[in-house]
């Protein structure tokens, strides 16, 4: 191994060492199960808007790719693991987790296609009219997916065979908490890997990046769908944990939504997409009991002012706080940026 | 058969009107505009108020939309828009979905979530009968309206000094602006205008598209599929992407209608991916 691979190498790791922060904030959400007896249903919620951030998060804050139509994947999945549960095809739903993150991935290699050729406007209209023709066909088949009335008598079978999804939605949060947690791990793993770095080049300059050597093309087809498979798994985890499935998971508030969550929390780094689904959960829930009826409009006041204000001042402000937090931590963050630049 | 293609080109035309603004301003300033259609239903929202509570005739009614939707469309490009022209597209798109969801839910409030209806006069009712073929009389006057103005806008973009202003603009702001054009000027006046004319199609479409608060949301992908299909660099290939969209979603609506607006996203998706600049965009882009 020459020097500067080793650099590399050890570089590498050194960044992807997992800091105190991080394990206290995992210890804090796994405490939460304890601490917060009755609120297990919007925790739940929580847990699954973060996992479907964090999908998002994947290829826009990483890879840069701009997309209204994550709710494809979310939805077709949330179908898949609804259907096999009431047909009683696959039982267990730790197994129909899974395939549905695979049909959800399948879809999302399809559609990635589409999606890296044309503008930002482009993939914008590719994206939502992609999740706009799902829409249109679970509709056109309702007598398979139940329509506008929902996918009704979906029983899913309990965890492992042990597990019951009971009534106050305990197992349903612990279970789609350490899917979550499972979930980060990997997209931590991906993001932190030579893979991760080659894309962050990628959304800096994607010429540059291929001058260099990088496949933009198929490092951009992997994690599109990397990210849908993500975004299926959310999918799948709400339709088993409430039993349910509507047509409201293809659309397009669903992707709107979670662009402001991403915006809240902050693109581009992992913990952005599980920090803004907290606030945003709770911001709809305390304007919801405020106005039920018009607490989109203060959803949009929050998008405007965002932007107003400036996304990169919020930006700033978050990376303050972390850097505080890193400080009183003990670890001085940015960790060291150049590869051997001692030389 | 005939009546299918008559309707589809009456919604055609008005979709025209409708994203016609919104196609010169993507262009002009390549800022995507997601909540042009909430300027639409406050077009079609004011025409109701003032038709059917003030008692004013409709056809007064439709300039004032017009009027209405052209000042707030200049009040808001002056406060608002001007600030988030130069920033990614991502934080557009965000702050023009919150413009929607404030319009949608806003709309709700003040006007409350059921279908407004316009009174449109009983010599508009009716239809005519012409060899056969069933048209409407709104309907024709739809596409009357909607073609005189389209005729007036290819004037105003090919024969007055503001429409070489705004072409040379859309085609290379930095040596328009070289030139001694004022860019931001020529802008904020096109999207008053843009948004006027919304308004109208608003007006007028109240009868045909149905209104309610959620309009801007229903009809905001209509309106993306006539500007990214047309392309943005001219002005008849919005209007032919409209009246082939038109018809295609009459035709689709009355010979496969359980498969709804598939067959249009189908196409759009198609024809993005031969040609991602627009179905009849110049070949020498920028």
């Amino acid at each position: 191994m020459t020097p500067l691979t080793g650099d590399v190498a050890a570089y590498l790791r050194n960044r992807a060492r997992w800091s105190p922060l991080e394990i206290a904030f995992w210890i804090f959400a796994f405490a939460t199960i304890w601490l917060f007896p009755g609120k297990y249903l919007i925790l739940k919620d929580t847990a699954i808007l973060a996992l479907f951030a964090l999908s998002l998060d994947l290829i826009l804050g990483y890879a840069g790719i701009l997309s209204l139509g994550q709710a494809a994947f979310f939805g077709i999945s949330g179908y898949f693991a609804g259907l096999v549960a009431k047909y009683g095809i696959i039982n267990e739903p730790v197994i129909a987790l899974l395939l549905g993150g695979l049909v959800a991935a399948a879809l999302g290699f399809v559609t990635s296609f589409l999606v890296l050729r044309g503008s930002d406007l482009t993939r914008l209209m590719v994206t939502l009219g992609v999740s706009l023709m799902l829409y249109e066909v679970a509709n056109r088949y309702s007598n398979i997916t139940g329509g506008a009335d929902g996918l009704q008598g979906v029983e899913v079978a309990p965890i492992l065979g042990r597990f019951r999804f009971d009534l106050y939605g305990r197992n349903g949060y612990v279970y789609s908490l350490i899917v979550l947690f499972v979930c980060f791990v990997i997209a931590r793993r991906i993001v932190y890997s030579p893979f991760g770095l080659s894309l962050r080049s990628i959304k800096g300059n994607a010429l540059r990046a291929a001058a260099i050597g990088i496949p933009v093309k198929w490092r951009l087809v992997a994690i599109y769908t990397a990210a849908a498979g993500f975004a299926g798994i959310a999918g799948a985890l709400l339709t088993q944990t409430t039993a349910f499935c509507s047509l409201d998971v293809f659309s397009l508030d669903r992707s709107a939504d979670l662009l402001l969550v991403l915006i809240i929390g902050g693109t581009g780094y992992l913990y952005g997409g599980l920090i803004g689904a907290v606030i945003y959960k709770f911001l709809q829930d305390w304007i919801a009991t405020l106005t039920p009826q018009y607490w989109q409009f203060w959803i949009g006041l929050v998008l405007v002012v965002i932007v107003l204000l400036g996304r990169d001042r919020i930006g700033a402000w978050n990376e303050a706080a972390r850097n505080a937090l890193y400080g009183a931590f003990g670890r001085l963050k940015p960790r060291p940026a150049a590869v051997g630049s001692e030389r | 058969m005939l009546t299918i293609l008559f309707d589809g080109i009456a919604y055609g035309m008005l979709l025209f009107v409708l994203a016609c603004g919104l196609s010169v301003t993507l262009g002009l300033m390549n800022f995507i505009n997601l909540a042009h259609g909430a300027f639409a239903m406050a077009g079609g929202y004011c025409t109701v108020v003032i038709v059917n509570r003030l008692g004013v005739p409709f056809v007064l009614g439709l300039p004032i939309a017009f009027l209405v939707t052209a000042a707030l469309g200049a009040l808001f490009e002056r406060t608002l828009y001007v600030h988030v022209y130069t920033k990614p597209h991502l934080d557009q798109v965000l702050f023009t979905i919150g413009l929607v969801f404030m319009a949608v839910a806003a709309t709700d409030y003040v006007m409350g979530s059921s279908q407004q209806f316009v009174q449109i006069p009983q010599a508009l009712q009716g239809q005519f009968n012409v060899l056969g073929i069933g048209m409407g009389k709104y309907r024709l006057l739809i596409i009357v309206v909607c073609g005189l103005l389209t005729l007036l806008l290819q004037g105003i973009l090919t024969k007055t000094r503001f429409g070489s202003r705004l072409r040379a603009a859309v085609d290379d702001q930095r040596v328009a602006r070289g030139l001694g054009i004022n860019v931001g000027v020529v802008f904020a006046l096109t999207f008053a205008f843009g948004s006027g004319l919304a308004g109208l199609g608003g007006a007028l479409g109240a009868e045909i598209l149905g209104l309610d608060p959620t309009f801007p949301l229903k009809y905001m992908i209509y309106f993306l599929i006539v500007v990214t299909v047309g392309g943005t660099s001219s002005i008849t290939g919005p209007f032919l992407a409209s009246i082939l969209l038109g018809i295609g979603d009459v035709a689709g609506k009355y010979y496969v209608p359980t498969l709804g607006a598939f067959v249009i996203y189908a196409i759009m998706i198609v024809v993005l991916l031969a040609r991602p600049q627009g179905l009849f965009a110049r070949s020498a882009a920028r």
